[in-house]
């Protein structure tokens, strides 16, 4: 019974949803004034419902309800609990059911805590964000129901992919999920404000804090995705411009240019169009990348169904809401009135530089993401477009666009002189040139891309903290230092990325016990390989003992070749130990005749510095978004805020 | 400066920053973007000497040859036709990597038509398998209708 009871909570969300999108047209007609009270608390009984649907779902895996096909298939009894609950979404019923649970839960949440937008505009939000999931709910009702039960009841499931059973991937998804659904918030608010033309900067400081955080999720999600990768795949590589990595990274690109054009349109009133026109392509990208990884147009450890009607489902879904969001913002665009001026050389031209690079990445891996693709289907050719294409398309712009951030932020509000730039940004320059030469010198070698990151890192770190230069440090707003911290951030990952890249040593090689192999300045001595088990997998075990340089401290290194017996799939575990210059890092494959192993050993000097960096970036959005709303709190009691409080103007 | 000139000049930075972009991408994508080859594709287009490609297809059954170094590996790539690739690679394979199962390698042709892997995806990149390859049922792989 308690499956029908979440297959019911989900019927009975998706006909509030479409209630909620009839009641907000209405409302927002002549004369439907007195519906505006009724859309709220649909909107919010929505989200419950989901979310008991969803509970329920959860519920399930974790009795592992064998009656129920969704969990025979993907879930086995003897699963460590963590998997069972991570089950839940790690399939793609279950992801889909989760993905718009977080859009209900959020929808609501926009219900219960929105008080800055106009009334009329906030309903048209909700009627927009109920589209979106009413869409969603269908799909999940005529082609992915979660709950069907199975008959004959299976004696034992089939388990999880065991690629996904890891206690960082088994939270990835949510990760990102919340990310692409805030990024559908900030889609609602801009259709919201174009249907009753209200553009301008209290809608952008309502929708800004909605996109702060669907961001800090979105660069968790790609941090923790590419860690994962790095130490579960066993190759080393922690991006590979695979087109799932793409589609998370191009609403994050997207998203990023719309947390600094909202920014534009809060505090100068500039950017209107661009912004909203942002908000609609940001969006568009989180729709993309649900097609490309949920359709079955790929097939991946993410891509878990492969049916071509769930396919052509979402790429329907895909259309109508882009194609209706573009109709919208065609028909509407000229009624949004210009915002105010300013310089070239200004925080605002800095920041249209920044929105212009960005689109230009997101160009090109889009392109490079779609285009095999789109050929394939025309001609039948295959197509492989790889890191070449990406690292040589994307590299160069990357740095021009880290540059300009280390510049922009040294800039003034509305306009600039040259010359005061040029002093602000003496340092920094000095520091990267520098750090050029010293590369130059020392590391001749290191390719063209690494060398200028590696330069450019420095530089940017240094003009990263200047805003702070002269400042009362203990007075300076927290969202002051989110800025510098996520800049910083950027910094330090491009340091990592480019390090990486440049330095990393690689050695390979059939060893039999005793042997001693070197990598870098560390010689690894291979001791045995030993049979261990696992609560479900068993593995062979390499035993390495490693040293740094002549009487270093002997440290043990323990990679894995595993096999889960359900479903039958073997998983490298590679072991990796972190110094504070950087990670060694020792796969195992394979033994060969004569009873020699496969080991590979790598040595990547600063590696760990990309993820902490990325974490920087994360942790500098979210003290962007505490101190946003913190300051609101403080100002909205004075100046009743979101009329025509400019708070910004006066401190930054 | 007048708005509307600002306008223009912000117009223009935006069609040369677009247009540099898309130059650049065109020869990245010309120059690097490595082609994909199936065993029945070198037969119809020929050696692709002049740069990196990527093959794909099948681990033919009972080809794979360890060789005495431990490391290296030779084994032979096909498709739904009769055509092979003798491909040559010196590493640790990944773990979806055996024989009668889906292969992507990234390398270059040699001029006697074998193929030297640089790379062979691991399994997170099963994405590139080219589509229907191979019998039923070993990849389901199937694509948009």
């Amino acid at each position: 019974m308690i499956a029908e009871g979440g297959l019911a909570a989900l019927w009975l969300a998706a006909a509030l949803s479409l209630l909620q999108l009839f009641l907000g047209i209405a409302a927002l007609r002549p004369g439907g004034a007195h519906l505006l009270r009724v859309v709220r608390p649909l909107a919010v009984a929505q989200g419950l419902l989901a979310a008991l649907a969803f509970l329920i779902l959860i519920w399930l895996f974790l009795r592992t309800d064998l009656s129920v096909q969704l969990v025979a298939a993907n879930s086995h009894s003897a699963k460590p609990w963590l998997y069972k609950f991570a089950g839940a979404w790690g399939n793609h019923e279950g992801s889909m059911l989760l993905w718009v649970t977080v859009l209900a839960v959020a929808g609501a949440a926009v219900a219960l805590l929105e008080r800055r937008l106009r009334q009329d505009t906030l309903i048209a939000t909700l009627a927009a964000q109920a589209a979106i999931a009413l869409g969603f709910y269908a799909f999940l009702l005529m082609a992915s129901n979660p709950f069907t039960r199975l008959s004959p009841v299976p004696v034992e499931g089939n388990g999880l992919n065991p690629l996904l059973q890891d206690p960082g991937l088994a939270f990835h998804p949510p990760t990102l999920y919340f990310g692409y659904v805030g990024i559908s918030i900030a889609f609602s608010f801009a259709v919201g404000a174009l249907v009753t033309r209200d553009v301008g900067p209290a809608f952008a400081r309502a929708m800004r804090p909605w996109i702060l955080a669907a961001w800090v999720f979105l660069t968790i999600g790609i941090v923790a995705g590419s860690y994962w990768a790095y130490y579960e795949l066993g190759w080393g590589g922690w991006w590979f411009w695979d087109p799932v990595e793409n589609a998370s990274l191009m609403p994050w690109l997207a998203a990023t240019a719309l947390l600094h054009s909202v920014t534009v349109l809060a505090t100068r009133d500039g950017l209107r169009a661009w912004t909203v026109m942002l908000a609609v392509v940001a969006f568009s990208m989180s729709m993309i990348g649900t097609f490309l990884v949920r359709s079955g147009i790929l097939t991946s450890v993410h891509a878990f169904a492969v049916d071509p009607q769930r396919g052509a489902f979402i790429l329907a879904l895909l259309i109508l809401y882009i194609g209706g969001a573009l109709a919208l913002f065609g028909l509407r665009i000229g009624t949004v009135k210009e915002g105010s001026q300013f310089d070239m050389v200004s925080r605002e031209g800095a920041l249209v530089a920044n929105n212009l690079l960005l689109t230009v990445i997101l160009g090109i891996v889009f392109f490079g993401t779609l285009y095999p693709l789109a050929v394939e289907a025309v001609t039948g050719e295959k197509l492989s477009v790889g890191p070449p294409y990406f690292n040589t398309a994307a590299g160069p712009v990357a740095l021009v666009l880290v540059a300009i951030m280390g510049a922009g932020a040294l800039l003034r509000w509305r306009s600039d002189r040259v010359k005061a730039l040029g002093n602000r940004i003496l340092i920094p320059v000095l520091v990267a040139a520098l750090a050029f030469a010293a590369l130059l010198v020392f590391a001749p070698d290191a390719g063209m891309l690494p060398l200028l990151g590696l330069a450019l890192a420095p530089g940017v770190a240094a003009a990263s903290v200047a805003p702070l230069w002269k400042r009362n440090l203990r007075r300076t707003p927290i969202f002051i230092y989110g800025m510098v911290i996520a800049h910083l951030g950027i910094a330090v990952s491009m340091a990592g990325m480019a390090s990486e890249s440049a330095f990393t040593k690689e050695t390979l090689v059939a060893a039999s016990p005793g042997q001693i192999a070197h990598v870098g300045d560390f010689s690894v001595r291979f001791d045995s390989v030993e049979p261990i088990a696992g609560p479900n997998w068993t593995a062979v075990e390499g035993r390495l003992t490693a040293r740094r340089g002549e009487n270093g401290r002997e440290f043990q290194l323990r990679p894995q070749a595993r096999m889960f017996s359900s479903p039958p799939t073997p998983t490298s575990e590679a072991a990796i130990t972190t110094h504070w210059d950087g990670q060694l890092y020792v796969a195992l494959g394979e033994e060969d005749e004569q009873g020699r192993w496969q080991v590979r050993l790598w040595w990547k000097p600063f590696v760990t510095l990309i993820w902490f960096g990325g974490i920087m970036v994360a942790l500098g959005g979210l003290l962007s978004l505490v101190g946003r709303l913190r300051r609101e709190r403080k100002i909205a009691p004075r100046t009743d805020a979101g009329t025509r409080a400019d708070p910004e103007a006066v401190s930054a | 400066m007048k708005r509307k000139n600002q306008r223009l000049i912000l117009l223009g930075l935006a069609a040369v920053a677009v247009f540099g972009a898309i130059l650049l991408a065109m020869s990245a994508m010309r120059d690097q973007a490595a082609f994909f080859y199936a065993p029945a594709d070198v037969a119809r287009k020929g050696l692709p000497l002049d740069r990196a490609v990527r093959i794909g297809g099948m681990v033919k059954g009972g080809s794979i040859q360890r060789q005495p170094d431990g490391l290296t590996i030779h084994f032979l790539v096909g498709d739904d036709t009769d055509a092979t690739i003798p491909v040559r690679f010196t590493g640790i394979t990944p773990e979806l990597f055996r024989e009668n199962s889906g292969v992507v390698a990234e390398g270059r042709f040699q001029p006697d038509g074998s193929f030297v892997a640089s790379e062979i995806l691991a399994k997170h990149d099963e994405n590139y398998m080219p589509p229907r390859l191979g019998p039923q049922g070993q990849h389901r792989t199937d694509t948009l209708g």
